[in-house]
């Protein structure tokens, strides 16, 4: 971790703050810390921002903030303290790890040397922090997988893993708002949309909330899909300053 | 009385573009948008449009529209396209008032790889999240978040009586969209610092020539071999439009409008924003080079092109409609950059 933000030009219209090079809590905590900050200033001409595991990035119109300016307004912010930011939720997740939501399981268990049970226990005891948004709109980044579970991304992608599907690779945990092909391992599903334009909530879950996972059998899977098809969330959330 | 155009034929890349989605980069939502925003800014500014109502984006594929319900004034520009109202050539870029019945038709020209239809206020089709901009990948936007195909009808905002002003023919003088050898301008950062001075020398001294692998998400060019000095996996952090990624194999990856807000690879630098219209209309084959730029640089260069396009209107050449013979047309407003004998056999292609 850094002991002071790095400002990093990307382009004429971006700026990145950048608080370290790894993952860690600690420097997503500042992320979301200047995030905060940023969007309670409300500076003229920042446009948009989009946290990520170290670094916040500020999307800004150049005819109304120059860069410069911009830096010198948030060296400004850092030394007046950082507002705290909003009051995160944890969202119970319901999960299916029952065939054939669990495509991957057995690959996984064998690269492991895990039996299957114990990777299910695991992935569904852990508490996730999210990270990030990418890949795709609401694919969900989470951070918190159990180290017992690191395996490394596969070399050649596989066939599209369906919406909902929990996936883990690189020492991280996926959640999959759509079908996309790719290089990590598919354990289990969610009924879930966490993406849902159609929804109210379009996104289930802001960046900095927790998440865990309650898990259901096939039966519960297939009940709560239809309900989700219909619009409901599907998952409970609570604010994490009430409990 | 309201307009639309109707699809009679699109060739592949023909989707609905408008100023972007912007407001859900944070939850990984592409932006996209025009791929060239000064070809498209062009076409709106003509009509009087915004800069951000939504236009046809057509690609080297072609589009044959004909319009229906009531006439429509429209305008093209981007590229040299070349454009047709049936039958008879027009220049590449103009705005004119459709007939009912009229069919207009685009197809690739001597240069460029998108070329945008606008039509007075913008295309109706559904927003998305605020934007009616079409993103291929997720399915999002434009008609069912696809290409646009034949038989597709495509509403306008506004009834065409209630335009104000008076309107003419014209073709659109518009420099600013002119072939420019020029090296692209690049900004530095964030990750520079991944590679060794002498490689960034290289980047900026080399010829890359544009791949095959070039879509609306990214252009992969190829060139000299842009090492990493310290890996070339890093921790994910944001994207911006313009980002050059540098991935395992040392060959540059332009990040174009369609990129995700988020991504894993170093980036060298950026292409200026007053440069990145310029680059999406290279064709696979095609050169390019770079050139370093400092942010105070780029933002002028950005505010300069921005002033310019915004005196479109200014830059508005009436058509005189009694030269309408098509020779007549080819002789006197793009002689020597369309060969009439070859433009027909492709006609036919197309």
């Amino acid at each position: 971790m850094l002991s002071k933000p790095r400002y990093l030009p990307a382009g004429e219209s971006a700026l990145v703050v950048e608080f370290g090079a790894t993952i860690d809590p600690r420097i997503h905590d500042c992320v979301l810390a200047l995030d905060a900050a940023v969007q309670h200033a409300n500076f003229e001409g920042v446009t948009e921002t989009v946290p990520t595991y170290r670094s916040l990035m500020i999307h800004f119109d150049p005819r109304r903030l120059a860069a410069e300016t911009l830096i010198t307004e948030l060296a400004r912010l850092d030394a007046t303290g950082k507002p705290a930011r909003t009051p995160p939720q944890r969202w119970h997740i319901p999960a299916c790890y029952d065939s054939p939501h669990d495509e991957d399981i057995a690959e996984a268990a064998a690269f492991l040397g895990l039996p299957r049970a114990q990777i299910i226990d695991l992935h569904q005891g852990a508490r996730y922090r999210v990270y990030m948004y990418g890949f795709a709109p609401g694919y969900i980044f989470l951070g918190g997988l159990p180290p017992e579970l690191t395996i490394p991304r596969r070399a050649v992608p596989r066939s599209p893993a369906p919406p909902g599907s929990l996936l883990i690779a690189g020492g991280q945990a996926l959640i999959a708002s759509c079908a996309m092909p790719t290089g990590w391992y598919g354990i289990g599903r969610t009924p879930v949309k966490v993406f849902d334009p159609k929804r109210a909530k379009i996104f289930l879950a802001g960046i900095g909330d927790e998440i865990c996972f309650e898990r259901i059998d096939r039966e519960a899977f297939d009940a709560l899909s239809l309900a989700a098809e219909a619009g409901e969330l599907c998952a409970r959330g609570d604010r994490l300053d009430e409990l | 009385m309201w307009g639309c155009l109707r699809v009679l034929r699109a060739g592949p890349g023909a989707t609905i573009q408008d100023g972007g989605r912007f407001g859900f980069l944070r939850y990984g939502v592409t932006p996209a948008g025009p791929m060239d925003w000064t070809a498209f800014r062009t076409a709106n500014f003509a009509l009087g449009n915004d800069d951000r109502a939504a236009a046809i984006e057509v690609s080297t594929g072609g589009l044959e529209v004909v319009c229906e319900g009531v006439p429509l004034w429209v305008a093209f520009a981007g590229g040299a396209f070349v454009w047709r109202r049936s039958g008879m050539v027009l220049p590449k870029a103009a705005r004119i008032r459709l007939e009912l019945g009229e069919t207009l038709i685009a197809r690739a020209g001597e240069f460029g790889a998108f070329t945008y239809l606008a039509v007075a206020g913008g295309f109706d089709t559904p927003a998305v999240m605020g934007s009616r901009s079409t993103h291929l990948r997720s399915g999002m936007g434009g008609i069912e978040g696809r290409m646009l195909k034949a038989d597709d009808v495509l509403p306008t905002m506004i009834p065409v009586e209630e335009r104000s002003g008076e309107s003419f023919e014209a073709m659109i003088d518009a420099p600013w969209l002119d072939r420019d050898p020029n090296p692209f301008r690049v900004v530095l950062g964030p990750q520079d610092d991944y590679f060794a001075p002498e490689t960034l020398s290289r980047f900026f001294s080399g010829v890359f020539t544009l791949t095959p692998m070039a879509d609306r998400m990214a252009y992969r060019l190829k060139g000299p071999d842009i090492a990493h000095a310290r890996g070339y996996d890093i921790v994910s952090d944001g994207i911006a439009l313009g980002a050059i990624q540098i991935p395992g194999d040392k060959q540059p990856l332009v990040l174009m409008a369609d990129h995700q807000p988020t991504g894993g690879y170093p980036k060298l630098g950026h292409v200026a924003r007053a440069d990145i219209g310029r680059l999406a209309q290279l064709r696979p084959g095609e050169t390019c080079c770079f050139r370093e730029v400092s942010v105070a640089e780029a933002r002028a260069a950005l505010l300069a092109c921005e002033d310019e396009i915004a005196m479109t209107v200014q830059r508005l050449r009436p058509l005189r409609r009694t030269l309408t013979s098509e020779r007549l047309f080819e002789a006197n407003l793009i002689g020597g950059v369309v060969d009439p004998l070859d433009s027909e056999q492709t006609e036919e292609e197309f």
